[in-house]
């Protein structure tokens, strides 16, 4: 077990203790949605489009139907409620009716009696087309004359952020710098992909079952697309095989088809997706184009930033709206700038649609701002490090949106950790006096990022939790959050062992189930720990009040504070007095007194307005900021990453262990994301969909890291804990191709930053020489 | 077909049809479900299992080549408790979604086998070709070497 971090005064939270998962998962015994089989179940294929854009001219399934072990094959015609995925604009139809906006888009369900004969009869399901002009690009979506495929400008969504006046600061700046970055899509190939089994019962009503972040969405979308009332349907979540975003939205879509197929068929149906089948039609990291601008006096305090900020949505929208909020309301950079403008766009392309992944917009805007710091900190002529700091958010900042920070900023804690110990005074010089064929570089890039869905998703960001002590002491808990492998089921039971006084190792948090609390939100944007943490912290204080008396009953006092080490209840005052945790609960069932409460949080009042583009944005942020060390060979341009020190002021580590995991596995996703994954659609169609074609780090590409936390705490979070799933994919990346930049003076705007890539600026610069 | 070979040190025999994967024959015909699908294309290393003392892709054989061989599965490891490495899994923290897991601790289970004392850089090839996206195989490279510190005391 590894030490706490700082002085630790508590018995369960803070400490490392090992997983309440983990047994099952080394011995192979934890069981996913595929090592489910249900009596006469079906199996289900998708029928998907071959062309990027075109209108259906004929549908014909009877050649399908006439293969022995097809039971039927469905289309949007039998769809009996609404035929679309509830996402935000409901643009996104289950099944195509008369045309397709991507090539692998849905339109039709084959079910069969085993899954090799389903695949066999999609194939069999003969689909014609009148091709349209696809828009393979951004650009050409955004063009006047272009195709409409989104409403009457192809434009999903758009904010604009103004803060001060920034256009008439540039005019008169000492200093502007300016940039334009590209980034390309990234996959979050989970190991296990997508599937489900649909579960119909007796009574009308339908079960779901499967690997998921969002048991509430998929609720609500399987209600809209059956037209069945809400508590006709019930949605379990089975042991998630990684998600990162991934299984936020698009798992509606697999449960929805499952649940059609089931419904109509009256046989549980299972769905799993191939891993070529996944990469083709989930979702994916929206590809982005941001221009930006700074400008500076000539001390180097950064007095404007302007941004513009687009992101190719793809075929639908999904979740691309609060993408480009999450992205637009952070992309001036965790920096104090008075005057910010700050334009944000999300268009339709004919290609696979875009939606949530890990960072949700933030990798994109830190890849132009961190960039563009380090241009300015080269035109000012100081380290990148000092503009930084001469510029970084502190209590008492403003951001983009206005909102004052008010406590728990620990940017400034953060970067000193993460200099310290990349030893970045020593490794530092500056480009020009790096000589020899292989050259070391190092660079850094900050951010901030604002916990749970604040203002982007106001009314959903509450969370239920039950909470029951059981006669010898042990403790059950449902939380509406999922377990997808960052450890949220330890965590909790963490804070409910803490708050209880029992033992971690007594608390068993139950598989998450629509059907035991209400609806939660979705499990994304870094909020479970704070969500479902208080509100499991909220139903166990309930409790606690409850055994507080009885314990001080059983002392024969009659008030004091009661305390507890995880085994004895002990007065404060007189620490000598103690009691047993099991015989206090034993008592209390004797006393007939209720150990079983529900429990509630909602998050703090934002008010950011979309009108003015300004209110607080979220209750509190966490800060990042990594320094990448890397060896670039100028002959081959290959790039190799020697160190990441990756530092994150996330309030409290609850489980520093679990946390250290969530940075070292976030800033290997970044890692690929900078070097090597690299996703290739031509035309609308994909190139390289498997594991072979696009490239994930594996374990020869790893380099040193250091994961660093710093505890700024946030007074409303669970023991002062705000967040960071998401914070440890933002930065690497940027912060690689800042230290490139350091190693050769190459600077890119392009990720990821392929030997061609970095070959492409060598030449560039040699042709100015 | 019939194929008959030796699963988990028991003696075994299967009707299976002839284009079945091995992973198809263990999941499928036996329910031995710790065995995992990642790709089916021999990318990601979560079906291995150890065939004739060699870490093998379950889903690039078929189960016909599996007749008069020895397999072992991610089943037989812990059946007289957890096994060192699955251990060191635990302590390092090498878990997080556990998709991957059974096929790494297979690739070690045939490597402890091979040799007690492997180098880094052994270790590294052991766990070459098999891919994890949660954890930044860190964890998993300590767990490794945890069990080799372990066996060379």
């Amino acid at each position: 077990m590894k030490k706490t971090l700082s002085k630790n005064n508590f018995h369960s939270v803070g400490n490392s203790v090992i997983r309440n998962d983990v047994i099952e998962k080394v011995t192979g015994t934890a069981k996913y949605i595929d090592d489910y089989k249900f009596g006469d179940m079906l199996y289900g294929a998708t029928v998907r489009a071959t062309v990027p854009h075109g209108n259906i001219k004929s549908f014909n399934s009877a050649l399908a139907l006439k293969i022995d072990g097809v039971i039927a094959v469905y289309t949007y015609k039998d769809v009996p409620g609404k035929n679309e995925v509830p996402f935000i604009l409901n643009d996104y139809p289950l099944l195509a009716s008369d045309k397709v906006l991507f090539h692998g888009q849905a339109i039709a369900l084959v079910v069969a009696k085993t899954p090799e004969i389903a695949k066999f009869a999609a194939k069999k399901v003969e689909v014609t087309y009148q091709e349209l002009p696809a828009i393979n690009d951004v650009h050409q979506s955004l063009k006047k004359d272009a195709v409409k495929i989104f409403g009457n400008d192809n434009i999903f969504k758009r904010y604009d952020i103004i803060r001060g006046d920034a256009e008439n600061v540039f005019e008169k700046a000492a200093v502007v710098v300016e940039g334009k970055y590209t980034t390309n899509y990234q996959v979050h190939a989970y190991l296990e992909t997508q599937g489900m089994v649909a579960d119909p019962q007796p009574d009308g009503s339908i079960v779901i079952y499967g690997s998921m972040q969002c048991p509430f969405y998929i609720h609500d979308a399987i209600v809209h697309i059956l037209n069945v009332p809400q508590n006709k349907v019930r949605i379990v979540q089975t042991t998630t095989g990684g998600a990162f975003g991934g299984k936020e939205d698009v798992p509606s879509i697999v449960a929805a088809h499952a649940a059609l197929a089931a419904y109509l068929s009256k046989k549980p149906v299972k769905i799993i997706y191939s891993r070529e089948e996944d990469f083709q039609a989930m979702s994916k990291r929206h590809p982005s184009y941001i221009e930006m601008k700074y400008a500076a006096d000539k001390k180097g305090k950064i007095t404007a930033a302007q941004v513009r900020y687009i992101l190719d949505g793809g075929a639908f929208s999904t979740l691309s709206p609060v993408v480009l909020w999450r992205g637009a309301v952070h992309a001036a950079g965790p920096y104090n700038i008075p005057n910010v403008k700050i334009e944000a766009i999300c268009a339709a392309t004919n290609k696979v649609p875009c939606g949530a992944f890990r960072g949700f917009g933030q990798p994109q805007t830190t890849f132009a701002n961190e960039s563009l710091i380090d241009e300015l900190a080269v035109k000012l002529n100081i380290s990148p490090l000092e503009l930084r700091r001469i510029n970084m958010m502190k209590v008492g900042s403003r951001t983009a949106t206005g909102q004052k920070i008010t406590r728990s900023c620990g940017l400034e804690k953060v970067i000193k950790q993460v200099v310290q110990k990349s030893d970045w005074n020593k490794i530092y010089l500056s480009p020009e006096k790096r000589t020899g064929t292989i050259r070391t570089g190092i660079g850094i890039a900050a951010s901030f990022y604002g916990v749970g869905l604040g203002a982007g998703g106001k009314y959903l960001d509450r969370a239920g939790s039950y909470v029951q002590v059981q006669k010898d002491g042990t403790v059950i808990i449902a939380i509406g959050n999922t377990e997808l492998g960052q450890g949220v089921f330890t965590v909790i039971s963490q804070i409910a062992a803490e708050m209880l006084g029992c033992p971690y190792n007594f608390v068993r948090v139950l598989k998450t189930d629509t059907t035991r609390v209400p609806d939660s939100g979705p499990t994304v944007a870094s909020r479970s720990t704070l969500m479902s943490g208080n509100a499991v912290r909220n139903a166990a204080g309930i409790i606690r009040l409850r055994i507080d008396k009885m314990v001080l009953e059983m002392l024969n006092v009659k008030s004091g504070a009661v305390k507890s080490n995880g085994k004895n209840y002990f007065l404060s005052s007189d620490p000598k007095k103690k009691v047993r945790y099991q015989d206090v609960v034993k008592k209390c069932y004797g006393k007939r007194i209720n150990l079983t409460s529900n429990g509630w949080y909602a998050g703090e009042d934002v008010t950011f307005s979309q009108e003015t583009g300004q209110g607080n944005a979220y209750y509190t942020y966490s800060y990042s900021a990594t320094a990448a060390i890397v060896k670039v060979n100028t002959e081959t341009c290959e790039v190799s990453v020697e160190k990441l020190v990756s530092g994150h002021d996330i309030g409290k580590a609850l489980n520093p262990q679990l946390c250290e995991g969530q940075i070292e596995g976030g800033v290997i996703q970044s890692l690929g994301y900078a070097l090597t994954e690299n996703l290739i659609i031509k035309n609308g169609i994909m190139l390289n969909p498997s594991f072979a074609g696009y490239l994930i780090p594996t374990s020869s590409d790893i380099p040193e890291i250091i994961p660093v936390i710093v505890e700024e705490p946030y007074h409303d979070g669970p023991f002062g804990a705000k967040g960071l799933g998401e914070p440890p994919m933002i930065t690497p990346a940027t912060a690689i191709a800042n230290a490139i930049y350091n190693a050769t003076g190459w600077r890119t705007d392009k990720l990821p930053v392929t030997p061609e890539v970095l070959l492409d600026i060598k030449k560039h610069l040699w042709k100015k020489i | 077909m019939k194929i008959k070979f030796k699963l988990n040190g028991e003696l075994k025999t299967a009707e299976i049809v002839s284009y079945m994967t091995l992973l198809e024959v263990l999941r499928d015909t036996f329910g031995l479900t710790g065995t995992k699908c990642g790709c089916g294309n021999g990318e990601c290393g979560a079906c291995t299992v150890i065939m004739n003392g060699h870490p093998v892709r379950s889903c690039l054989i078929l189960g016909v080549e599996a007749d008069g061989s020895e397999i072992f599965t991610i089943e037989s490891v812990s059946a007289n408790g957890l096994s060192d490495l699955q251990k060191a899994f635990l302590e390092e923290g090498a878990v997080q979604c556990g998709f991957c897991t059974p096929g790494f601790i297979m690739a070690g289970e045939a490597l402890f086998k091979r040799t007690q004392n492997p180098t880094d850089e052994e270790i590294k090839i052991a766990l070459g070709g098999h891919l994890c996206r949660c954890t930044g195989y860190d964890a998993i490279f300590k767990a490794f070497k945890k069990v080799k510190v372990k066996k060379t005391l």
